[in-house]
């Protein structure tokens, strides 16, 4: 069977990196490249229609049954309160919820039930917890197509997502440093307070405010609830009637008329530039406060 | 500045008894409620859904349900075929995985054996971006840039289809796709790598003979958690899909999938009680149910991968 | 680096008193350096590796055996940052230069690793025949190839009637011996084995020191240990290293019982740290 080679190239039969290696190292690079180009042209496309409808007054104005009257007033106003509202709801509640199941849970049958319930909620459809929210919040509650059954919809929608962010973030903090804080004197809620959170802090703040800017865009659970997609005034208390931002682009999308297109266009624009600010702050706080602890 | 353990005398024994504090002994039930939100928002869905649903089933039969073709709840004929609804479903969502499976994986492969660390570690953050986008956007997206230019393309396409919808749901999925695959095949021992490249293998067989065999149900996993995605995903198919529930496979005409139903329902006024009202109950158990499978399947395979490599 | 490198260089003659004479060294390396990032682990190794027969490279943890044997077959530059200068001559070939391909180079010098690792999602069968599936050689007689290596390997008799099992249901011992049959497959004049045994129980170890045994003749055995009386029972010829260089090379009877260099007897009489 052996057969003894010797002399020279007996080792250099074929050349080092293959055509079709390189080939799929192309494919490859190609598959990275087509979705981000492919968002690209969306956003381009998109600036192109809606920046020439992009002004104060579109900013300033209720709809209107003329698009190029109509604005996104009623509709920017209702998300700021939405989201605002759902923030002080679901934060308190998923910052806890993390803190229980990395610092008090112990390893039992109820931890684990918890925790496969809430990596199953992340996989529920949003339209789902509109049902929930039609069901539960408008109907049984009695609270209407309000803002705060809206809020409570949403938060309940991203809990989930705050929870795992959270936990994340706790998991990284080293147990050194709890148990230096046991050492001191410290009793498991000051620990918790004084080294655990502020330690925690920029990855909880950063995943909170991605949830919350994933948040803003969401569009099928609010019109399950009833939100209202034509709106001519601003939400006065908790039981108002309202729209949002992404509800208003949608309602424009699904007119047959091309001028209320480039109004959702400009809407978008709109959108994407909150949702921007918002991941900038979420980039820029991290920054901030891992330069602070370390 | 007064000692706060003052008032005891060190050593003595009060020290070690010293009963914990009211809000030590509080604070643990407060953030076990906090947990138990997420059972109890789980329970309400279920209840919820099963509510209407019961009502829906007192009304129109199972065998109404399961085998008629027609589904007209919102006319005069009134017809409670599911087919329909899950035909437009289907179809968005395999021209959605046709998509986002072979970008996904590629793009997983590329970045966890041939990107370079820093390459690898900047990119796969800027493609979670693109599952960031509302899918309002991307709605308009496909109704107003994919349609027109498919149908430069394929001829007898519709200004609604199931074609353009699939496709950009694909390019929202597929971040999901390459996050989850590449943490799989990232995940895959370099023992085993080397054991390859040592046996002379190429780095391209290498990677399809042993890497991804070996992360297979990981991968999979990453498919099937993309796929319930897509079949969950409402306002792009809504937006760009029709509206017209139609049992066909023809991808290039109207149709109407499950989540879009709901909101056509919810965008009018159907008044509480009716059968119309409970018709997007019943429709969203069976939603829920196929993502809850699927959702399942998809943690047992991950499971399953994970204990097989490690 | 490269200025400490250069006064690093040690002649042969300083080290290397096992005789092999050029005509019967299979590969000779000609002050190989290598290092990882800014880390150096080797400081400029030649020595010769007599055809057919055992050598045993010995040494404390971290003095660059592992990435010594890896530079053999090219495996080094798999790890990423890590560099290499210095020539390896197989069969008189350098593998380092540019024409040469290394999965040629890998094709000729087997490994076995210190870690049993076989293929988990693939059968004993599969395992023993994953170096054609990696070549992308159609084979023929498959059946006949994976039992002549599973003998060769010593293991055929234990898993004959389980060739469909998984590789990973072995146990280690028998693991070890699956990824010497899959070694063995691909055909490799020189097999190279980094603590292969180190991962075993004392009876599996016994088990492949026979089968290094009776592979002795038919292949070239580069074996690194750290159990001396493992190197004193199969090798012909033994290196000690030492931080990044060899100390001394001999046949391993007068290394062990007749040590030309104080470490070396500091070492293997383990009155060395
Ligand atoms: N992947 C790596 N990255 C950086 N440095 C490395 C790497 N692998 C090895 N080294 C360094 O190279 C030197 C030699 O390591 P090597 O693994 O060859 O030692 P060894 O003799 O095999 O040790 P052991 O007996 O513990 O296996 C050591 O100083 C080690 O720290
Ligand atoms: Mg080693």
């Amino acid at each position: 069977m052996k057969r003894r080679e010797s002399g020279k190239n007996v080792l250099n039969q074929y050349p080092a990196d293959s055509g079709v290696e390189k080939a799929f190292k192309a494919i490859g690079i190609i598959s990275l490249i087509l979705p981000v180009s492919l968002l690209l042209i969306l956003i381009i496309d998109t600036t192109a229609d809606g920046i020439p409808r992009l002004n104060w007054s579109f900013l300033t104005s209720f709809p209107s049954r003329f698009p190029e009257k109509a604005g996104i007033l009623s509709a920017l106003v209702g998300s700021v309160y939405l989201i605002g509202l759902t923030a002080f709801i679901a934060i308190p509640l998923g910052i806890g919820a993390a803190i229980y199941l990395e610092e008090y849970a112990r390893k039992n049958r109820i931890t684990s039930l918890i925790e496969i319930n809430i990596s199953n909620l992340a996989g529920v459809p949003s339209i789902i917890y509109g049902l929930l929210g039609l069901g539960l919040f408008v109907r049984i509650m009695s609270l209407g197509r309000s803002l705060i059954a809206g809020a409570l919809t949403l938060s309940l929608l991203l809990l989930p997502m705050i929870i795992m962010a959270a936990r994340e973030s706790l998991k990284t903090i080293p147990q050194e440093l709890r148990e230096a804080a046991y050492a001191l004197g410290a009793d498991k809620w000051m620990t918790i307070r004084k080294v655990v959170l502020p330690l925690g802090l920029p990855g909880i703040l950063t995943g909170i405010i991605l949830s919350l800017s994933r948040a803003i865009g969401e569009t099928a659970p609010l019109i399950t609830i009833g939100a209202l997609t034509y709106i001519a005034f601003l939400p006065e208390s908790l039981t108002s009637p309202f729209t949002t931002l992404p509800i208003q682009i949608f309602n424009w999308i699904s007119r047959p008329q091309k001028e209320f297109h480039v109004n959702a266009a400009a809407g978008i624009l709109v959108l994407l530039i909150i949702m921007l600010l918002m991941n900038a702050l979420a980039i820029w706080l991290r920054i901030r406060l891992q330069k602070r602890n370390v | 500045m007064r000692n706060p353990a003052g008032k005891r005398e060190p050593g003595s024994q009060a020290d070690l008894r010293l009963p914990r504090s009211f809000v030590e002994r509080g604070i643990g039930s407060v953030l076990l409620v906090c947990a138990a939100v997420s059972v109890v928002v789980t329970i309400g869905i279920i209840l919820t859904l099963l509510k209407e649903t019961i009502g829906f089933f007192q009304r129109v039969s199972f065998k109404e349900f399961f085998f008629d073709t027609q589904w007209t709840p919102l006319f005069s004929n009134k017809h409670f075929g599911i087919w329909p609804l899950i035909a437009g479903t289907a179809l968005t969502s395999f021209f959605a995985m046709l998509t986002a499976i072979p970008l996904g994986l590629m793009s997983a492969v590329y970045l966890s054996e041939y990107a370079p660390e820093r390459i690898r570690k900047a990119l796969k953050p800027s493609l979670e971006v693109l599952a960031g986008i509302p899918t309002v956007v991307y709605g308009y997206f496909a109704l107003t840039f994919v349609t027109p230019l498919l149908q430069k393309v394929i001829p007898g396409l519709a200004g609604f289809n199931a074609i353009s919808p699939g496709i950009v749901m694909g390019i929202m999925i597929t971040p999901i796709v390459a996050s989850l695959s590449e943490d799989a095949i990232y995940s895959v021992p370099l023992s085993l790598r080397e054991a390859a490249l040592a046996l002379g293998g190429s780095r391209l067989r290498t990677t399809f003979r042993v890497v991804i065999p070996t992360a297979f149900s990981g991968i999979v996993a990453s498919f099937i958690l993309g796929m319930s995605r897509a079949i969950g995903e409402t306002m792009i198919v809504t937006i760009a899909a029709g509206q017209q529930p139609r049992f066909t496979l023809d991808p290039r005409v109207p149709i109407e999938t499950m989540t879009a139903y709901i909101v056509q329902v919810s965008l009018g006024d159907t008044p509480h009680g009716t059968i119309e009202y409970s018709t997007i109950f019943a429709v969203g158990m069976l939603l829920f149910l196929i993502t809850l499978v699927f959702n399942l399947i998809a943690h047992f395979m991950k499971k399953r991968f994970l204990r097989g490599v490690l | 680096m490269n200025k400490n490198m250069e006064e690093h260089y040690r002649s042969p003659r300083e080290f290397d008193f096992s005789g092999i004479k050029p005509e019967e060294a299979i590969i000779t390396t000609d002050n190989v350096q290598a290092w990882f990032h800014k880390t150096i682990a080797l400081k400029g190794i030649s020595l010769p590796i007599a055809r057919g027969k055992v050598t045993a490279i010995i040494g404390p943890s971290g003095c660059g055996k592992s990435t010594f044997i890896r530079t053999l077959n090219r495996m080094h530059e798999v790890v990423p940052g890590a560099g290499l200068r210095g020539r390896v001559l197989f069969e008189g070939q350098d593998i380092y230069s540019p024409e040469v391909n290394p999965i040629v180079v890998r094709k000729k010098i087997g490994m076995v690793f210190q870690k049993p690792n076989p293929f988990p999602m693939m059968s004993i069968r599969q395992n023993v025949a994953s170096g054609f599936l990696l070549q992308g050689i159609r084979s023929d007689h498959l059946d006949e190839k994976v039992e002549y290596y599973l003998r060769q390997a010593a293991l055929w008799d234990e898993v004959k009637d389980d060739l469909g099992k998984p590789g990973s249901s072995l146990s280690g011992g028998q693991q070890q011996r699956l990824c010497i049959a899959r070694a063995l497959a691909i055909e490799p004049s020189v097999l190279l084995m980094d603590e292969p045994c180190s991962a075993l129980d004392p009876i599996a170890t016994a088990r492949i020191e026979d089968l290094i045994h009776s592979l002795r003749g038919r292949y070239t055995i580069v074996i690194v240990t750290h159990n001396m009386q493992q190197a004193a029972r199969v090798a012909d010829y033994t290196a000690f290293f030492y931080l990044g260089e060899v100390i001394e090379y001999n046949r391993t009877d007068t290394l062990f019982k007749n040590p030309a260099n104080k470490q070396t007897e500091d070492y293997i009489t383990g009155r060395f740290g």
